[in-house]
């Protein structure tokens, strides 16, 4: 039972990176309807970014400030410049575009920071957290940070006039332009806001992973496993995907014989497919209900 | 009284065909004003035109404003509410979400409140419906959204594309009701486009009709309605 | 999205002349591959010999796209379950390499279908997710213990080289070469033939308008899962031939880096357009070498600005090109 306990609790450690990522995922999904694969590698430029800030000796929570606002600022301008005029393209040459700009940012990244691996601070320590070993005060940190933001989300997207025309201009295009939407401006501000939330993503995996251009591959897809297994509709979907995952993976490690780790990603996925088989919309994700 | 909205010599086109051959209209402010034809004679893209939706030549002047050079979504903030074919609901979302995204361009916070109230007095079953997601209700209950959706913004000009396509026609007569209700009390003025021509025509002051993206016919909607010639030969009843 | 394999600016005036172009250029293009290895030297040879495998894979997916307008990430999994079961059973079965070719084909259509059943239910982006997923956790799949005595693990397997029968006095490499061209051609061929099928008309129905097709009567499910087992053997296929021609696998030789280069190659060559698997592939085995060669640090960089120059300047890739070169051989012809 304690080992049960524990490997849930370890799970949820490794799982809020996930949910971390699953996030951005959702946002972006919310913004233009697409997933992009390149938001890996755009979280772990923004990381790079503070850690180049930090070198330059500005303290932790100036330099993540600065970095969330540069990425907000590069993601409204990757839209503007790059995926504005493929907005009536075919969604295959969309997702060509996405891989375009996966390889651009990995190997900029790389040519500017070199390959080697870096420490990067947590603002959060790495002592036991509440005396257990399993999970460390940065894992909690990062948990209490992805609730933060998800909680930022919620209220943005519900309660305030700029979501709420986010939300409508996502959802029927045409119709918000005729209720005076910019719909333009509102999937770069979903860009934006979805390279953000990718740059605290990629500020609180740093300091687990260390920091290197490679570091977001494995866990991009781990951030696309818990956003659809949460549902791509729901922001607390995912981050509930994001942490199940996380524990689905240490739970089958532990129990499942002769898994290890050879088999805890292909199992994971496996039982997304069958999530999808079975519940479409996600296990949290609402259920569209369309009449005409 | 003035004209509100005057369309002179529009010309549409869709690629290299031409749907509109020089239209002329002119709103009475206050009037309701209907423009009947049959389908595919050119009174969506009317309507379309006027929203800056499509590629055209001609002037569009909104209250001496030139429309032209204005995008759908500033146009829009002149006061012009566009019920689109269709509806345009937002499916995912509230009723009340419906509702508030109305006034999304209005920055009188404390006023919009106050307006959702008036619209669920309008539409009752509106107000039952308030926190259910918008694409769960039945036709008719997302036309009298669309409409209350479209009287958010507070508009001075109101354009109504078949608003009773696809309804049983006791709803009908119920949204024609409302609508004069509205045109009365708020003194919006009313575009419809409509292929249910004789109940459009008790609803309208003025009428025009349209074929083949020209207008054959105006004049005042008692006179068209009266005139068996016009109603055999382009209203079909 | 258009996707019928024949070019659409033959008019009813111009068909028969441009009908001449089509196939001069066809046959002068056939002329060219069937001489290559006589001038060529054994690493061009082996390189030309990966690009019609690459090509053939792409075709694959092409089929997928183009004619039932599904979408998979996956493809490089099939690639290696192909790859392997050739493999596998010519070092461990000791059978004739050519043999395990239909049987690759055989295994990777039943494992396609399979693997389509639950995953058709799912569209766009979920289907997307669907085969990243298989692509992903294949190369774990391939390393695992259980399977390490036939699948030799992380390390992979090691093959010979066959040489050519009959005492005929050409190199290996060539008589690959030769070996892999009429594969590809043949399948090229059943695939042309396949899309003006009844069946290729099924398939194209879905991809146009799937609510209409199944009004008409088509088995909506069925194609699909038949369009996706198709893809994936005809994948297969081409996997074995590349596993012939390096005589190596190794899990990490099949990993979601290789369906994302056939994805590039299918749009670059013209989505659903199936002569335009070649220069796909042609795409993505030398411009990483080109883009290299201008940045080595930036290679990467290089590769990506490339993709978005193809998808920017010519959205419809190679068939674009093809129909511009056309019409211009045939405007000139024409005035003359």
């Amino acid at each position: 039972m304690e080992l049960l306990t524990n490997q849930i609790l370890a799970g949820i450690a490794t799982g809020s990176i996930y949910a971390c990522m699953a996030l951005s995922v959702v946002m972006i999904y919310q913004a233009i309807d697409h997933l992009n694969f390149a938001q890996g590698e755009m979280a772990t430029f923004s990381a790079f970014v503070a850690w180049q800030l930090m070198r330059w000796g500005i303290p932790y929570w100036p330099a993540f400030i600065l970095t969330v606002t540069i990425s907000f600022a590069a993601g409204v301008a990757i839209e503007r410049g790059l995926f504005r005029p493929l907005a009536n393209a075919s969604i295959l040459t969309n997702v060509a575009g996405f891989i375009a700009l996966f390889a651009i940012v990995n190997s900029v990244t790389g040519m500017t920071w070199d390959f080697t691996i870096k420490e990067f601070p947590s603002p959060f320590g790495s002592s036991q957290f509440l005396g257990s070993e399993l999970i460390n005060s940065h894992q909690a940190g990062m948990i209490g940070v992805t609730g933060l933001l998800l909680a930022f989300l919620y209220c943005f997207l519900g309660f305030t006039k700029v979501g709420l025309a986010m939300r409508a201009a996502v959802s029927t295009p045409e119709s918000a332009r005729l209720i005076g939407i910019n719909v333009g401006w509102m999937v770069a501000l979903g860009w934006g806001l979805a390279s953000s939330i990718g740059a605290v993503a990629g500020m609180l995996i740093a300091p687990v992973v260390f920091l290197e251009p490679n570091m977001m591959g494995g866990i991009l897809v781990y951030g696309f496993a818990g956003a659809v297994l949460g549902g791509l509709s729901s922001p607390a979907g995912a981050v509930l995907g994001g942490l199940l995952v996380g524990v689905f993976e240490n739970l089958i490690g532990t129990y499942v014989p002769g898994a290890g780790n050879e088999l805890k990603l292909p199992i994971a996925l496996a039982l997304i497919i069958l999530v999808l088989r079975f519940r479409p919309d996600g296990l949290f994700g609402r259920n569209v209900v369309e009449r005409v | 009284m003035s004209d509100i909205l005057e369309v002179r010599e529009l010309r549409a086109y869709y690629g290299q065909v031409q749907a509109l051959h020089g239209i002329d209209l002119s709103l009475r402010e206050g009037s309701v004003t209907t423009l009947l034809g049959a389908n595919g004679a050119g009174k969506t893209t009317t309507l379309r035109s006027i929203c800056n939706m499509i590629r055209f030549t001609g002037a569009i002047r909104f209250d001496g404003i030139e429309l032209s050079t204005r995008s759908t979504e500033k146009l829009v903030r002149l006061g012009i509410a566009h019920v689109p074919q269709g509806r345009g609901t937002f499916t995912r979302m509230t009723v009340e979400e419906n509702l508030r995204l109305g006034a999304i361009s209005r920055n009188d916070e404390r006023a919009v409140t106050g307006d959702i109230d008036r619209m669920y007095a309008h539409f009752p079953k509106l107000k039952e419906r308030r926190s259910q997601q918008a694409g769960t209700l039945s036709g008719g209950e997302q036309q009298m959204l669309a409409v209350a959706r479209a009287l958010m913004l507070r508009p001075r000009l109101m354009l109504l594309d078949e608003p009773s396509f696809g309804l049983a026609p006791l709803i009908v007569r119920d949204l024609f009701g409302i609508l004069a209700k509205i045109n009365r009390e708020d003194k919006v003025t009313i575009m419809v486009v409509e292929q249910n021509a004789e109940l459009a025509l008790e609803l309208a002051s003025d009428a025009y009709v349209i074929e083949t993206g020209r207008i054959v016919m105006s004049g005042p909607a008692a006179e068209i309605s009266n005139n068996e010639d016009i109603r055999k030969s382009y209203l079909g009843y | 999205m258009t996707a019928i394999p024949q070019t659409t600016l033959t008019s009813a005036k111009t068909g028969k002349r441009s009908g001449i172009v089509r196939q001069t250029s066809s046959v002068l293009f056939l002329l060219i591959l069937v001489l290559v290895p006589l001038a060529a030297t054994n690493f061009v040879t082996f390189q030309i010999t990966m690009l019609l495998v690459y090509a053939t894979a792409i075709l694959a997916l092409n089929i997928l796209t183009g004619g039932s307008g599904q979408f998979s990430l996956g493809q490089s999994a099939f690639f290696a379950i192909g790859a392997y079961t050739c493999a596998v059973l010519v070092e461990h079965g000791g059978v004739n390499y050519l043999l395990t070719l239909p049987i690759a084909a055989a295994v990777c259509f039943v494992t396609g279908f399979l693997f389509g059943l639950p995953a058709l239910r799912l569209s766009g982006v979920y289907l997307a997710l669907a085969t990243f997923a298989l692509a992903t956790a294949m190369p774990q799949l391939l390393k695992l213990g259980y399977f390490e005595r036939w699948t030799g693990g992380v390390q992979g397997l090691v093959t010979s080289k066959p040489d050519a029968p009959l005492g005929l006095p050409i190199s290996p490499d060539t008589w690959l070469y030769y070996l892999t061209l009429a594969f590809s051609l043949a399948i090229y061929a059943a695939a042309t033939n396949l899309l003006s099928s009844r069946t290729g008309r099924a398939m194209m129905a879905i991809r146009d308008n799937e609510i209409a097709a199944s009004a008409m009567g088509i088995d909506v499910a069925l194609y699909k899962t038949l369009a996706f087992g198709i893809s994936a053997a005809i994948t297969g296929v081409a996997g074995a031939l590349g596993a012939i021609a390096v005589q190596f696998v190794a899990p990490d030789g099949y990993t979601f880096q290789l369906s994302i280069a056939l994805f590039l190659g299918m749009v670059v060559g013209g989505v659903g357009w199936l002569p335009g698997s070649i220069a796909g592939s042609a795409f993505i085995v030398f411009v990483p070498n080109v883009a290299e060669s201008i940045s080595k640090g930036l290679s990467g960089a290089v590769f990506g600005v490339l993709i978005l120059l193809v998808i920017f300047v010519i959205p419809r890739g190679a068939r674009q090109i093809a129909e511009y070169l056309q019409a211009t051989i045939e405007g000139k012809r024409g005035s003359a």
